[in-house]
């Protein structure tokens, strides 16, 4: 049993989106977080000073630990930015404005 | 009060069990109201629903008291079509402000979509603040690690994008909420390796008094113990988390049992492989859109002070749910159903007949010395600082330790939070302390402080500098 299974989900047809130029598989109805954890990757940033990589922490918004760079927007909270077909995901180092 | 013609307005922030039931109450009465939430869709974190992209047909299969949440849900939609209720989802509230020309009136400035771009101000005869809560975690050496989620945050995600985040978690922590989180995992397929409780609810039995007069919700805890057991869930009590290991990722967790006066004993240390931590040590009230509007904030929670009506003690702004204190969603319920009846009764100046909703009042007194009960027992370890190694993070965000901050109070001889924050940044940065607060002020021995923060979110500045020129959007309210 997975989640999708437990609710019944039938999500529309899944698309392609990257992560660092690789690609991944999204549903619609994601978000980026949900995208990346359901692809095994549970960091996506790294920190500004000790350049210790972060994700996912409280989940709604809060703590500001998953940013993460959309489509060249850097510090997007992963938790709460719907995935859309085609996204460029890219993980964040430091403030995200250093590229 | 109102100053144009129509109906009052009433403006709701939060569409969570307190805020739906207001809006609810008030709609019916002779009021316009307007709910406003970040979002995407009503229901808050107890009844969050899975994004209808991913079209789930059994979304009950997370949840518990499905059939209220449809009586909301249905009575939501009803009065949505009749025109009476305009709900405004993806709307992040960053300022309620008090208009400065006399009428008593209110500006909700919010900004719209998921990457918060847009500018929107809704106006208002009376505001009614059901914000909710978020989840307090005190740190411990490896909590940074990705993997170690908030148990809510767990939830949320779960519930939300049906999505966890391995295959092997452990929750651990304190309060009544790491029930549902863990048998919410274990039922999507997580294996749950162990539920790690520092209370005893043993210490429950002294206080039956309080708890009795709910026997609904006794038998809700009663109902998940049995799950975890059906589940073969291994329940540690009196076990704390003393450390989560890895390097880019949680691989394992160290859990130790506790003596009675809450310290770690010694030689009990337990090592359980995982890649999910779920730790929560109890919640916190949302209080900032209150602080800003002046609103008194008890230090207890904190929370919003609010009288018998879920009235603030500022002029047109009621309060109910989490804000005002944390106890879970029946206690919301009740909250805010007082407070849209009597947001309604004081909206059409008359004043209200408490009889009117004797029935929520009650409930209200009884959930409030249930969770007085449950508050007192669920509590982080007495000694849990002493787990906190130097090099330990403590505020997440501007990456400051807990060495840092003992240095601040020892060396630099800071007495209180705003001190130790002013010299070593901790709650400066991104979350504006709300994560770190509680470790701060525990690490350096100081009490809390109500903290005041200008605004609910990061605004950009130029939001900032153009607000009051944007246009206003009731949604698809026509104007009068
Ligand atoms: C992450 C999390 C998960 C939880 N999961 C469970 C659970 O599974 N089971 C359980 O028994 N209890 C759970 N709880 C406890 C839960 O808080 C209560 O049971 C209940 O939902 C409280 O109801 P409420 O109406 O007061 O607030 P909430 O349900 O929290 O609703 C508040 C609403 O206000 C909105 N909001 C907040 N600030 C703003 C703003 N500035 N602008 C716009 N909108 C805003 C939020 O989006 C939210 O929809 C959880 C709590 C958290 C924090
Ligand atoms: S996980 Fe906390 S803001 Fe996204």
């Amino acid at each position: 049993m997975n989640p999708l299974e437990l609710a019944r989900a039938e999500p529309g047809p899944a698309f392609t989106v990257t992560l660092d130029g690789r690609e991944l598989e999204a549903l619609p109805g994601q978000t980026v977080a949900a995208t990346l954890w359901a692809a095994g990757v549970t960091s996506w940033r790294t920190t500004r000073g000790a350049g210790r990589p972060r994700g996912i922490f409280c989940g709604i918004g809060v703590c500001h630990d998953c940013l993460v760079t959309v489509n060249e927007r850097p510090n997007q909270r992963a938790c709460l930015v719907p995935v859309r077909p085609g996204d460029a995901i890219r993980t964040q180092e430091g403030t995200g404005h250093e590229h | 009060m109102s100053t144009e013609p129509g109906p009052p307005r009433l403006t709701i922030v939060g569409a969570g069990p307190a805020g739906l039931a207001a809006a609810l109450a008030a709609a019916g009465r002779g009021v316009r109201v307007t709910v406003v939430d970040a979002a995407r869709a009503a229901g808050g974190q107890f009844y969050r629903q899975p994004s209808a992209g991913l079209g789930a047909r059994r979304p009950q299969a997370l949840h518990h008291q499905w059939r209220t949440w449809q009586r909301l849900s249905d009575g939501l939609a009803r009065e949505v079509a009749a025109g009476r209720v305009t709900h405004l989802p993806d709307h992040h509230v960053w300022c309620v402000e008090r208009r400065l020309d006399g009428s008593g009136r209110f500006t909700v400035h919010a900004l719209v979509g998921p990457e918060q771009e847009k500018p929107v101000e809704v106006r208002a005869d009376a505001v009614l603040l059901a914000t909710g809560g978020y989840e307090k975690v005190l740190p411990f050496p490896g909590w940074t690690l990705p993997g170690v989620v908030t148990a809510g945050g767990a939830q949320a995600m779960l519930k939300g994008t049906l999505a966890v985040s391995g295959r092997t978690a452990v929750v651990a922590g304190t309060g009544p909420l790491l029930l549902p989180v863990a048998t919410g995992l274990a039922s999507a397929g997580v294996t749950v390796a162990a539920l790690v409780e520092s209370a005893h609810p043993a210490a429950l039995v002294r206080r039956t008094g309080a708890l009795t007069r709910r026997a609904d919700k006794l038998t809700e805890g009663a109902w998940y113990a049995a799950e975890l057991l059906r589940r073969r869930v291994r329940t540690l009590v009196r076990h704390t988390v003393v450390e989560a290991h890895g390097d880019d990722r949680v691989e394992a967790v160290t859990v130790a049992a506790l003596d009675a006066e809450g310290r770690v004993r010694g030689g009990t240390g337990l090592r359980i492989p995982c890649d999910t931590l779920a730790v929560g040590h109890g919640l916190l009230p949302h209080t900032d859109l209150a602080e800003a509007l002046g609103c008194r904030i008890e230090s207890t929670g904190p929370r919003v002070w609010v009288d018998e009506e879920q009235r603030t003690d500022v002029p047109g702004v009621w309060a109910a749910g989490e804000t005002t204190g944390i106890g879970g969603a029946a206690l919301s319920l009740a909250e805010g159903h007082i407070a849209g009846r009597s947001a309604a009764a004081r909206l059409g100046g008359r004043v209200p007949d408490p009889g009117e909703w004797a029935k929520a009042a009650k409930a209200r007194e009884e959930l409030r010395e249930f969770f007085g009960a449950i508050d007192a027992v669920y509590v982080p370890p007495a000694h849990w600082t002493e787990q906190v190694t130097d090099d330990t993070v403590v505020c997440r965000c501007e990456e400051v330790t807990a060495g840092a901050v003992r240095e601040a109070v020892g060396e630099l001889g800071a007495a209180d939070v705003r001190t130790v924050k002013l010299l070593t940044r901790a709650g400066m940065g991104w979350c504006q302390g709300r994560i770190c607060e509680p470790a701060v002020a525990g690490i350096a021995g100081c009490g809390q402080a109500v903290a005041r923060r200008p605004f609910a979110l990061p605004v950009p500045l130029g939001v900032l500098s153009r607000a009051g020129e944007s246009g206003e959007d009731d949604g698809d309210d026509a104007p009068p």
